[in-house]
């Protein structure tokens, strides 16, 4: 045959299967190749994410490159011209069905009773593929069933084949190789260390990319039969990331998330937070029932009186109403509740509820998408909360970039962060400072030290920052609170100053609230309307709205799914303002600290019960579908604003979602081309276009606090597992969040004289707490870090939000 | 039992500096832990992982991939007999059997002096100097069961100072200067090494150089 002929023929590389001429992709892998071209290999230990190992022997196919027909593991070979795979001889059958029964040796058959049965690629490759009879009449191999390696994992080794597969991921992907093979030949078995569980953050996916049932998930385990599940696609709504998720319910009760392979967003992989955190949404604690307060306790009322109720509240004068919180609501919600609002003229309407940063930040910087801000040759600024802790699922995105890609990442943080290991370099101003430092930056004046940064490092971050722009490589900066106890208005500052110095750069939003984007889009802010349209009239921001009920001038306080007493970082302002105010509505799943404290509870259908859609943090639409039926009389959010609206007497005129979703895409020109009904079905979701390009309006610059010399400057920021509503309510991660604990530079902890973990008095003002405190190398001096929302101490007390930074004393 | 002391954590980072990588001083790190020890305690690889700065589930990997590191305390002379088959055609079989009753343990266990373990082990390579017997990983050739009460005796009585204490690696240890280290710089470092690039290049399809 001429080689010429062929590959003019077809582009790419050209083979033969099966003795089809094809062609594959430069370097595609022959698995991969063979699976597009509609020929499926049975595998165990291969995954398209994962490297190839070419473990499990699986996927054995008769190759001939030239020197005859041999069996060659597909999973590790990559396509070259001209090769002759064969998938269906004697040979590449016999040896597949070896292959299965050298599985089955050692794999105990309690498919009746695993989870797995019914669902497992070892079954369904050993009815496909296998021999059907074994000739092993020995006795099996016998350990221990199944050993929790985590809170979250068990892990049974009988059935465990050693495809390699949660233990490449926990070292590839996570990062955290907690676990790994231990001993050798026939008792090789996945173990952790004694005594050091399995707790990655991104455990559960383990369980998901297991080929057996060796992993199981606590929280599904022994709850359903595959056979029993039916499935819907969203999308995960516990952070900003928009993972795209597939939901499963079995007898209208949600069991279980698995992550869905989004090119754009999450490849596959889900946090734990995300994938289990769906069971509050079964717990005996969710809202069932409308609520008015009576005395110190709630009676349960008809939904007729708490819209009526709620009516009143709102219509008391569209200046003394003050709205917090949007975030958890679908994107149709957020717009009909906007509308409501709007059309009741109150504008004091917050969705960012003083633990983010500004709105116009988020709306008006230029945007980029993950997949961009992650390709190979480009910078990544991180001047964000450590994403790990935050967005976890981002966070593999930018480790992959950083490890995988050879993606830049300069990292400008209060402390080290989990990507400070990659990062090409790291620099922590001090609380306070970051403004200043990216100022020093971008006039390049940079002295012996500027906010506690070394001159010579700050240079060199502003050279890596200010090359990339110069030569054409992606710079994106992903903007963030990365300090609850410092002013958001230093955040600003500095996107300021990194304009100067990379006027290309581009930005992501690390928000943490998950559909914050789409509340801000939506206009549930106080100087945006939908579609980020600037209000003429202004309304008051969190802060403010919580200072002007302190000074009696909110009546009303409405939350939308929002828990300021927990989240806001001022803990005392937010509880006078709860104090002074008549009337707190809330309308939520839970009662939270906030929740609890409101007059009259209105219960709205959560994660899993609604259908609607989400924006993620680059503006991409995804689809949340209902998968079971809402919880006692709790309804959608947007039928409550509807239901509000009319009791108003405003017609909105919604009675449908679909009716929402037109007049949405009427009015906001970026949803006008959004085709609702293929939101479910599209791969990655549309990217809006804002099409806005006003430049955001800085203000003045925000003041440099003067250093208390006697003092730490405190940084607050939050951990993945903390005692967030969520995560309260879910039975198996309820239990995760570790203990508060101050952690200071090893400098400074000398200084104190303690032993590491012991208890200390800190103090900001006249506020004091204790805590038990530890040194930690990630921490500059100078700086105390505590983590916000832990149990053993409320650090919301000893922040005032009035100082730009705070700073506390320790004492023995 | 324990982490590493100090003289051998100072011992462990001049070991570690031999290597591009920490991660690769991994073995020579778990035979120092052993030979502290006599085995490699949990504490001592946990001393390992930070040393190296890798998970102690890793370092629990690679030690208990390699057989002669023993996680659980063993006697200060390991005796392998070997019962593979030139040994068991010329008793090899016997041989164990004999020390398991004169030593009253069987194999894998400590007797109650703490001198021995028993290890019944595959071939050896010393076929023709069956049947033979490691003590310590030394050999002991062509051994009747006299000759191997004579060992055990002369090990009690103290006359067998040619064998070290299970897990000594050698009696003399190799120190290399730090000036003297060659190779330690990482392979993504490392330039073409001169020998590489004075080679003529190969050849193209065409047969030019």
């Amino acid at each position: 045959m001429s080689t010429t002929e062929s590959t003019e023929a077809v582009t790419g590389v050209p083979f033969f299967l099966n003795g089809q001429a094809l062609s594959a992709n430069d370097g595609e892998l022959l698995i991969d190749a063979c699976e597009r071209n509609g020929v499926h290999i049975p595998r165990f230990c291969y995954h398209e994410r994962l490297t190839p190992v070419g473990m499990c022997r699986m996927c054995l196919v008769e190759v001939d490159t030239g020197r005859g027909a041999a069996l060659q593991p597909s999973c590790m070979l990559p396509v070259t011209p001209e090769m002759k795979v064969n998938t269906e001889t004697e040979a590449t059958k016999r040896a597949q069905s070896g292959i299965l029964e050298l599985f089955l040796i050692n794999h105990p058959l309690d498919c009746p009773v695993c989870d797995k049965g019914g669902e497992c690629p070892l079954q369904d490759n050993a009815y496909a593929f296998g021999p059907g009879e074994t000739r092993f009449v020995e006795e099996k191999r016998h350990y221990e069933k199944p050993i929790p390696i985590s809170d979250l994992v068990n892990l049974d080794r009988e059935r465990c084949i050693l495809c390699d597969r949660c233990t490449r991921f926990s070292k590839e992907v996570a990062g955290d190789p907690l676990i790994h093979f231990i001993d050798r030949g026939n008792e090789t078995q996945v173990n952790t260390f004694p005594d050091h569980p399995f707790s990655s953050y991104f455990s559960g996916n383990t369980v998901q990319i297991c080929p057996v049932g060796a992993l199981t998930a606590t929280p599904y385990r022994f709850k359903a039969r595959p056979w029993d599940l039916t499935a819907t696609e969203s999308t995960a709504t516990v952070d900003s990331t928009g993972a795209r998720i597939a939901l499963q319910s079995s007898r209208d009760e949600m069991v279980r998330v698995l992550g869905v392979d989004s090119e754009a967003v999450n490849w596959g992989w889900l946090s734990d937070k995300e994938r289990f955190s769906y069971e509050a949404a079964n717990s005996d604690a969710r809202l069932t029932e409308p609520l008015a307060k009576a005395g110190s306790s709630f009676d349960s009322i008809r939904w007729n009186n708490a819209i009526g109720q709620t009516a009143k509240a709102l219509s008391i004068g569209s200046d003394r109403v003050g709205v917090l919180g949007g975030a958890r609501l679908s994107v149709e919600a957020q717009y009909v509740w906007s509308k409501l609002l709007q059309g009741s003229g109150i504008s004091n309407v917050d969705a960012n509820i003083g633990d983010g940063i500004a709105a116009d930040l988020v709306l008006g910087l230029p945007k980029t998408t993950i997949a961009e801000a992650v390709a190979p040759g480009s910078i990544i600024v991180l001047m964000a909360p450590d994403p790990k802790e935050e967005l976890p699922t981002l966070f593999l995105r930018l480790r992959h970039a950083a490890v995988e890609s050879g993606v830049t990442i300069v990292e400008i943080t209060p402390t080290a962060t989990s990507l400070t290991t990659h990062a090409s370099l790291s620099i922590h101003p001090a609380p306070g400072s970051l403004g200043a430092v990216t100022e020093a930056m971008a006039n390049q004046l940079f002295g012996t030290s500027v906010g506690g940064v070394d001159g010579s490092d700050l240079e060199a971050v502003a050279a890596t920052i200010a090359k990339g722009s110069t030569d054409g490589s992606n710079v994106t900066v992903i903007v963030g609170r990365s300090n609850l106890a410092e002013s958001a208005d230093f955040v600003s500052d500095a996107v300021q100053s990194l304009l100067r110095l990379a006027p290309e750069a581009k930005f992501l939003p690390a928000l943490r609230r998950g559909n914050l984007m789409g509340a801000l889009e939506m206009g549930l802010t106080p100087e945006f309307g939908p579609g980020g349209n600037p209000s003429d009239e202004p309304g008051l921001d969190t802060e403010a709205i919580l200072r002007a009920a302190v000074n009696g001038k909110i009546d009303t306080l409405l939350l939308l799914g929002a828990d300021p007493i927990a989240d806001f970082p001022d803990r005392n302002l937010v509880t006078s303002a709860f104090n002074e105010v008549n009337t707190v509505v809330a309308v939520d799943t839970f009662l939270t600290d906030s929740s609890a404290r409101a007059d009259l509870v209105l219960p709205a259908a959560g994660f899993g019960e609604v259908d609607g859609s989400f924006l993620n943090l680059e503006g991409r639409l995804s689809p949340l579908q209902a998968k079971v039926t809402a919880k006692g009389q709790a309804r959608d959010d947007w039928m409550i604003a509807a239901e509000i609206a009319e009791s108003l007497g405003m017609d909105l005129g919604f009675t449908t979602l679909d009716e929402v979703r037109s007049d949405l895409s009427a009015s906001i020109p970026s949803f006008g081309a959004v085709d609702w009904d293929a939101l479910g079905r599209s791969d990655d979701g549309p990217l809006l276009d804002q099409g806005r390009t006003w430049s955001v309006d800085f203000g003045s610059r925000t003041e440099v606090p003067a250093v208390d010399g006697y003092g730490l400057a405190l940084a607050v920021d939050r951990k993945l597992w903390d005692q967030g509503t969520m995560i309260h309510n879910s039975a198996t991660l309820a239990e995760l969040p570790e203990q508060a604990q101050l952690s200071v530079s090893a400098i400074d902890f000398e200084k104190l004289g303690v032993r590491d973990g012991e208890v200390v008095t800190i103090e900001s003002g006249s506020i004091r707490a204790d805590v038990g405190v530890v040194a930690d190398t990630g921490l500059p001096r100078g700086t105390a870090r505590i983590h916000f929302r832990l149990p053993g101490l409320d650090i919301g007390e000893l922040i005032d939000c009035e100082q730009s930074v705070t700073t506390i004393r320790v004492a023995r | 039992m324990s982490r590493l002391n100090t003289a051998n954590e100072t011992l462990a980072k001049e070991i570690i500096a031999r290597y591009p990588r920490p991660k690769s001083a991994l073995i020579p790190l778990l035979h120092l832990a052993q030979e502290q020890d006599g085995y490699v305690a949990d504490d001592a690889m946990l001393h390992l992982a930070e040393l190296v700065g890798v998970e102690p589930a890793e370092v629990l990997g690679t030690c208990t991939f390699y057989e002669m590191f023993k996680r659980e305390p063993v006697g200060k002379y390991i005796l392998n007999i070997c019962t593979n088959l030139s040994c068991q055609l010329t008793g090899g079989e016997e041989l164990l059997h004999h020390a398991e009753k004169t030593l009253g343990i069987r194999p894998g266990d400590i007797s109650d002096d703490g001198l021995f373990t028993i290890e019944d082990v595959e071939c050896i390579a010393a076929c023709t100097e069956a049947p033979c017997m490691q003590v310590n990983y030394r050999y002991e050739y062509r051994l009747s069961t006299d000759d191997f009460d004579q060992v055990i005796s002369d090990i009690r009585a103290g006359k067998r100072k040619d064998l070290p204490e299970h897990g000594t690696l050698g009696l003399v240890r190799q120190h290399i200067p730090a000036d003297r280290l060659a190779g330690i710089e990482s392979p993504e470092e490392a330039g073409t090494p001169d020998w590489f690039a004075s080679r003529q290049p190969a050849p193209d399809e065409s047969g030019k150089a």
